[in-house]
């Protein structure tokens, strides 16, 4: 067959000179640039391009827009493989690969096309009747069958190449629909100096006006308009760009496709980019959508709408069918039933009404359209394409060839957008159709989606809604291009969708969900009449196409079930987003290692010429352990624990969080927020200290350090250290005002290492020349600010993590670097080792320090055996509830540690203890909640919260993971396994 | 996507900003011993539909705290002010 043998050799907006090839399901086919693949499709004379969702019938084109139900094709291939894409709105690019979905083992002949025949088993409500009650079971078996005859297209399970990008804008006025009524608010908004921004879904502006024959009065006005608009500096058209929420304060989500109508993104160009714009006054100018008609069959291929047809015809040069049958209720088919038949086609209007306005019918019958009054299709005939129909009408039925069926059942606006924030659409009984209602000042509707359908109207209303948007009187209207689209809503509560005669065959309301009138009327029966049920128990209006073409035809064939009419049966709720959004889009550049902001510290570039494994800590990347020290974490961290023990060990502390507190009322401030008091600390001292929240439970701890008589440097833990600082400022903000205090986040100006074990005395003697270590001078919780001999401003804090000896080395976080360095250098004599955050657990996990693992936010002092803290002697944030009764029962989990009989067990964080020999059932005693090896104690151990806590001490119980299936005999221990004394602090 | 009018920074996207909770329930006083008290101030809450006063920090931004008043039904942002400032006009008063 001869390629693109539907394709009129004139007219149409394509471009003849740049020829497309492209392949559908293998396939090579050719197309012209302007072409979408429907378009392209058609021009092949391809109408069947997909099978059903349900019950695998052969769908084809009815659209030319989003409002696509059925032709949803698979994009490109690889990595670049998209499903679900309608074929009316992907633009022919070279090359492009689709393929047809949900069939097999291909579109022409479905091996589950017996779903089809079976239909009877499949009603509505099926997975619910199916899989309820005492059959639930068999879901499990029939889940996978199910899911796989059930479906739409499939995603590619391997990474996007491509890149998004999300961007904020700011206008006076946003339009978003550039169709006559929007073209001409834009305008009008633009002469009068605003930033305009407009917004247009397709890749062509003019909505309507398109299938206007291009060369056409309406075109000429198109064009100039287009013309002026993107002369003009302040306007910004953006097209290809779907508004899909409208938000609260005036924000629009639109998502631009900037090169999917390229093979490949252009180097440094996105793929798609998310638009958040904030406009001042939004004029929505969405138009309106056809609706089809019921009739048995009604869903095979070559069956579409009527102002598809003009809009292949009259924008693409398509011909989509030669021997034509036209069904409709309303005016607006004839102009296409004119332009059609003039092109050639052998046309015949089937119009259920009786009594027709000569003036509108004249054009088609002087193209040669034959016209039947009172006469409508009972139902189609044929299977992959449309072969004929039957008509009944006042001289009775008889049928009649055809290759193409149009249908226009009247006009939907689309009102999606301006009722997403709740506001529901009413309806207007004279025009047939709910129109938006209820919009606050700053939004205004012009055109069809206010039920202005004819274009003089339209062009008048966005002119004057433009204007008022503007903030100026806009003054006469811009002169309106003629048209021949008849206006085509209905008259005055004509409610006739077709009368279906389901011995006809199926007729279909929802052609993407497959529900038919008979699934429409089966809930009835059972119950679900409000619409909100009816969309939920038969899945209409729901998938890719949210029911534009479906929804409003179900509402009047239940308002007809119900006896009502349809403002009391109303409509279901619209919500974001207006068509499908890919989640790529969504998350722009955030993705991967920029989901979120990572932190470094300053040695981070030292950590990873050192070959350190990093791990996440809260928002850093922190050393997890040393690659040279080992070929695994165990083997590593091991071998830095020792090291830390016997020996000496660094690691960077740089993540602590750092609040520095001053003014005359520090002292009394840090009084209020810690347990313990901070008074009678002297200068040069530093003290562990915890801190509650309001409802008494442990908020965060650390070392804050005494600098001066009303200076003190607060160190928070890394993972609480925003949330500590933003309480501190709540506090002096919202409750204690009169306290003379400022609190400043020192996190990132400080670099801190830490140096433990027996030598580290020795290490930062030889490190830090000029800097007296001596334990006279710096005893343990001592602090001191220093600068080495050749200038190199350190403040050392003498704290221990380990229960080792220890120092923690602050210098200036741009001195990070070298301080390292030189603590590394003097090290070396003795053999330090860096140590990363397994190690550092470890080491405290020996000594029974509580974090984040234990302080979880859900114990008490006394839980993490701090009670001892709060002397009774002042008031602090959370004094009072941390006395509530519940608080202080015996069976609070408290902090124990734990050692296997077989010390070679390894225990599992986050298992469970039961009492010994007991059922596993439910959540046991207690749970662990870290665990390490101790290199000291060559066992391994864990810190546990049980039941009782100490007093359990010495008994044996089982530390369960049923993930693991694992059991096995813990002793209750002391969660100190080491130096209980803590002499080591001074060795 | 609310905007809230920052009284240092001026009108800002909300992403700057961080909830602190409702800013109408009165912090009982360190000395205060009745555990009802405090149990009132931590646990119980109103739901207002309509205008409520609530905590925001602009932790992306000068770090201040403010009161905002917004409304539940329609996420209007009304006045804003430092919360420091509405403290010394309550004490004033």
């Amino acid at each position: 067959m001869a390629e693109q043998f539907m394709r009129l050799p004139h007219g149409g907006r394509v471009d003849r000179d740049n020829p497309r090839r492209f392949r559908f399901d293998g396939d090579e086919f050719q197309g012209l640039a302007g072409d979408t693949l429907a378009s392209a499709l058609l021009a092949n004379g391809v109408h069947l391009t997909g099978r059903s969702f349900k019950l695998h019938r052969p769908r084809g084109i009815v659209s030319a827009g989003v409002e696509e139900p059925n032709a949803l094709l698979t994009l490109r291939s690889h990595s670049r493989t998209e499903p679900n894409i309608p074929a009316t709105m992907a633009e022919l690019c070279d090359g492009l690969q689709a393929k047809s979905q949900n069939r097999w083992p291909r579109l022409a002949f479905d091996a589950l096309a017996i779903n089809d025949l079976a239909s009877r088993f499949l009603p509505a409500g099926f997975y619910y009747k199916t899989f309820m009650g005492p059959t639930r079971g068999a879901w499990m078996y029939y889940e996978p069958w199910i899911r796989r005859a059930a479906g739409l297209g499939k995603p590619t399970h391997t990474a996007d190449p491509d890149r998004y990008e999300r961007e904020h804008a700011f206008c006076d006025v946003l339009v978003v629909g550039c169709g006559a009524a929007g073209l001409a608010a834009a305008l009008a908004a633009a002469r009068a100096g605003r930033r305009v921004f407009v917004l247009e879904q397709h890749a062509v502006a003019g909505g309507q006006l398109l299938s206007e024959p291009a060369d056409s009065n309406a075109e000429q006005w198109r064009r100039a308009c287009l013309d002026e608009l993107t002369a003009q500096p302040n306007v910004t058209l953006l097209l290809r760009t779907t508004a899909f929420g409208l938000y609260d304060g005036g924000v629009v989500g639109a998502v631009e496709r900037v090169s999917d109508h390229l093979p490949v993104p252009p180097a440094d160009t996105p793929r798609q980019r998310t638009w958040n714009l904030h406009a001042e006054r939004i004029v929505l100018a969405t138009g309106a959508t056809e609706r089809p008609l019921l009739f048995g069959n009604n869903d095979r291929p070559g069956i579409m709408l009527a102002e598809a047809a003009r809009r292949y015809l009259n924008h693409f040069a398509v011909l989509p069918g030669r021997r034509i049958v036209v069904q409709t209720n309303n005016d607006s088919a004839y102009a296409a039933a004119a332009e059609l038949a003039a092109a050639g086609a052998n046309v015949h209007v089937a119009d259920t009404r009786a009594n027709l306005d000569d003036t509108v019918i004249q054009p088609a019958a002087a193209a040669g359209a034959t016209i039947a009054p009172a006469s409508r299709i009972d139902s189609a005939q044929g299977y992959l394409r449309v072969e004929g129909v039957t008509l009944h009408g006042p001289d009775g039925r008889h049928k009649r060839r055809c290759d193409l069926v149009c249908v226009a059942g009247g006009w939907s606006p689309n009102v999606h957008l301006a009722a997403q924030r709740g506001e529901r659409p009413t309806y207007r009984c004279d025009l047939g159709a709910f129109v938006p209602a209820g919009l606050p000042d700053d939004i205004a509707t012009a055109g069809a989606v206010a039920g202005t359908l004819a274009t003089a109207d339209a062009v008048a209303e966005g002119w004057r809604v433009g204007g008022e948007a503007a903030g100026t009187d806009a003054g006469e209207a811009i002169a309106a291009p003629t048209t021949a689209a008849a206006p085509g809503y209905l008259a005055a509560n004509n409610t006739d969708v077709g009368e279906p005669r389901p011995q006809q065959g199926k007729v279909f309301v929802d052609w993407q969900n497959d529900v038919s009138v008979k699934d429409v009327e089966l809930a009835w029966r059972e119950g679900y009449r409000s619409v909100e049920h009816l969309k939920r128990y038969t899945t209409l209006g729901m998938g890719t196409d949210q029911g534009r073409t479906s929804n409003i035809n179900a509402l009047k064939l239940m308002a007809s079930l119900r006896g009502q009419d349809i403002p009391t049966t109303g409509t279901t709720t619209f919500r974001p987003p207006f068509t499908p959004v890919a989640l790529g889009a969504l998350a722009g550049r955030r993705a991967g290692p920029h989901f979120r902001a990572q932190r470094c510290t300053p040695m981070y570039d030292l950590h990873c010429e050192r070959d350190a494994a990093f791990v996440t800590a809260g928002a850093w990347l922190r050393p997890w352990y040393y690659r040279t020290h080992g070929h695994d974490v165990d083997t590593a961290s091991i071998h830095e624990m020792r090291a830390v023990r016997e020996n000496v060990g660094m690691v960077d502390a740089s993540t602590l969080g750092k609040i520095d507190v001053q003014g005359p009322d520090a002292a009394a401030f840090l009084d209020r927020v810690y347990v313990n008091g901070w008074r009678k600390l002297p200068v040069g001292r530093c003290r562990y200290g915890a801190m509650l929240r309001d409802d008494g439970f442990v908020l965060d701890d650390g070392t804050t350090s005494r600098l001066g008589e009303n200076h003190y440097f607060m160190t928070t833990t890394t993972g609480e250290a925003a949330v500590v600082m933003s309480w501190l400022e709540y506090l002096l903000e919202t409750a204690w005002p009169e306290l003379r205090v400022h609190v400043t986040s020192v996190t990132d100006q400080w670099a801190a290492i830490a140096v433990a074990g027996p030598n580290s005395k020795r290490v930062l003697e030889a490190a830090l020349s000029g800097v007296d270590l001596d334990d006279g001078e710096l005893p343990p919780m001592g602090v001191r600010d220093d600068v080495c001999g050749d200038g190199l401003p350190v403040r050392l804090l003498r704290v221990s993590f380990s229960g080792e000896r220890a120092y923690e080395v602050y210098t200036p976080a741009g001195y990070g670097d070298a301080l390292w360095r030189r603590i590394e250098a003097a090290g070396a004599d003795f053999g330090i080792t860096a140590y990363g955050l397994e190690a550092l657990g470890g080491l405290r996990i020996e000594k029974g320090h509580p974090i984040a693992s234990e302080i979880d936010g859900r114990t008490t002092l006394e839980d993490i055996g701090l009670g001892a803290m709060d002397r009774g002697h002042k008031r602090f944030v959370g004094d009072v509830l941390r006395h509530r009764p519940a608080l202080a029962a015996a069976d609070r989990r408290r902090l124990v540690g734990l050692k296997p009989i077989d010390p070679r067990q390894p225990l599992r964080a986050g298992g469970l203890v039961f009492p010994n020999s007991a059922r596993v059932e439910g959540h046991g005693i207690g749970h662990i909640t870290s665990v390490t090896w101790s290199v000291e104690l060559q066992t391994h151990v864990a810190l546990a919260l049980v039941e009782g806590g100490r007093e359990r001490e010495g008994d044996i119980v089982d530390a369960v993971s049923p993930v693991h299936d694992e059991r096995l005999q813990v002793e209750i221990v002391s969660p100190v396994f080491i130096d209980p004394e803590g002499s080591r602090l001074h060795a | 996507m609310l905007r809230i009018n920052c009284p240092f920074c001026g009108l800002r996207d909300h992403h700057e900003f961080t909830y602190g909770g409702d800013a109408t329930v009165e912090r009982p006083a360190l000395s205060e011993r009745s555990m009802e008290a405090w149990y009132q101030y931590v646990f119980v809450r109103t739901n207002p539909a309509g205008w409520m006063q609530e905590y925001w920090q602009h932790t992306g931004g000068c770090r201040a705290w403010l009161v905002v008043e917004r409304n539940t039904r329609t996420h209007e942002i009304g006045a804003t002010h430092l919360a420091r400032d509405r403290i010394t006009e309550v004490d004033r008063g």
